[in-house]
């Protein structure tokens, strides 16, 4: 009771923070440094998709954090969960249905075609690194489900993380190199003509690395994650229901006899 | 009203349904969902600022856009503010990776002490 009492005052407090916000609208006119990405983000980059500009170009050193920022939450996911070893699969019980098998079978070339074009196409239509990159790794999560027993190639996709990460670090620095500024445009490459895919300078190339980083990186985490139950006796003791660490159970009985 | 206010309005009720899905649920899985629908909630909020009505999509695709063929110029008062969206696109990445890492901390939980309820997990509490 108290609980939900201490909840609500919370939330009516969140929604009176946030009511000065709805109160004071949105703005009706672009501010500076939008209008400047606007106006001049074509002649600057030749990209015909201008969020893409902001994000690879004007903002790239975020999308450089963003990206270590992923790196990080699937090292630690992989790191937790470390100890889970592979359970031999009851070929039997996990087998996938005969529709999903099949269905693997068509759909995954298609998909993973799919999210190489959104990537491709991240600078001239709605898309790009990140999403393509998740789109690949939706191919590979069909290909694990049709089949729990398939190896992915681990060596193979560290090493076009890794790859594909450093190589975005050495465009960032050939743009400090050329232009004398991190992840500059201008100069490294051609920038061609607006609105053709060989366009827009480094942004391709580095929505390209970014989309083989983002969809390996993806890939592996689907595979930590459909790893089979912990294995008994991983911390050196079978557990069972009874066996079931008392600590947790916050009882005066286990909190004397142990600490 | 604009239809940029009522994305307002959703985001902002998203937010709060979220918030209090975290705070009263006490399984670990729903209050993980929880945080998920607050991370969506902020997101439209944050496109619902630079979304002006009756603008179009900053996606320069067709040469009627620019307001100077051969100078390549875009006029300002055309399409939305990208930034929010550009941040957004961020934003949606990061709630991917904490939502995962949040799901696999459940996961280990789940295996230690065999229980997805918040009230028995009492190692920090005294």
């Amino acid at each position: 009771m108290t609980r939900t009492i201490i909840t609500i005052i919370a939330l009516l407090a969140v929604a009176a923070l946030f009511w000065t916000l709805v109160a004071l609208g949105t703005p009706d006119e672009l501010g500076a440094v939008s209008r400047h990405y606007v106006e001049r983000g074509i002649i600057e980059n030749r990209g015909a998709n201008l969020v893409t500009s902001v994000v690879v170009n004007y903002r790239g050193l975020d999308t450089l954090g963003e990206v270590t920022v992923l790196f990080l939450s699937v090292t630690g996911a992989a790191f937790v969960l470390r100890r889970r070893e592979r359970k031999p699969v009851d070929r039997a019980a996990s087998k996938a249905s005969e529709i999903v098998q099949t269905g693997a079978g068509v759909l995954v070339a298609p998909i993973m075609l799919f999210g190489a074009y959104i990537f491709l196409h991240g600078h001239l239509t709605p898309g790009g690194g990140f999403q393509g990159g998740a789109v690949v790794a939706s191919g590979v999560l069909l290909l694990l489900l049709a089949d729990r027993e398939r190896a992915l190639p681990h060596g193979l996709m560290s090493w076009l993380e890794s790859l594909s990460g450093f190589a975005f670090v050495v465009a960032g620095l050939a743009g400090l190199w050329v232009a004398g500024s991190f992840l500059a445009n201008r100069g490294v490459l051609p920038l061609g003509e607006w609105n053709q895919l060989l366009s827009a300078g480094v942004i391709p190339v580095i929505y390209i690395l970014i989309g083989l980083k983002v969809g390996s990186e993806l890939a592996a985490l689907l595979d930590v994650m459909m790893r089979g139950e912990a294995v008994a006796g991983a911390h050196g003791s079978p557990r069972s229901p009874r066996h079931r660490r008392s600590g947790p159970s916050g009882t005066g009985r286990s909190r004397g006899g142990r600490r | 009203m604009s239809a940029s206010t009522l994305y307002l309005g959703a985001g902002f009720a998203l937010v709060l349904t979220g918030l209090s899905c975290a705070l009263l649920r006490r399984n670990l899985l729903r209050m993980v969902l929880g945080f998920s629908i607050v991370d969506t909630g902020v997101h439209l909020i944050i496109a619902s600022v630079g979304a002006l009505t009756g603008r179009t999509a900053p996606i320069i695709d067709d040469p009627d856009m620019l307001s100077h063929a051969t100078a390549l110029t875009v006029d300002a008062a055309a399409v939305v503010d990208p930034i929010p969206q550009a941040l957004v696109l961020t934003a949606i990445v990061i709630g991917v990776g904490v939502t995962a890492l949040m799901l696999t901390y459940v996961v280990r939980l789940h295996d230690r002490t065999e229980t997805l309820d918040v009230r028995e997990l009492r190692d920090l509490k005294w």
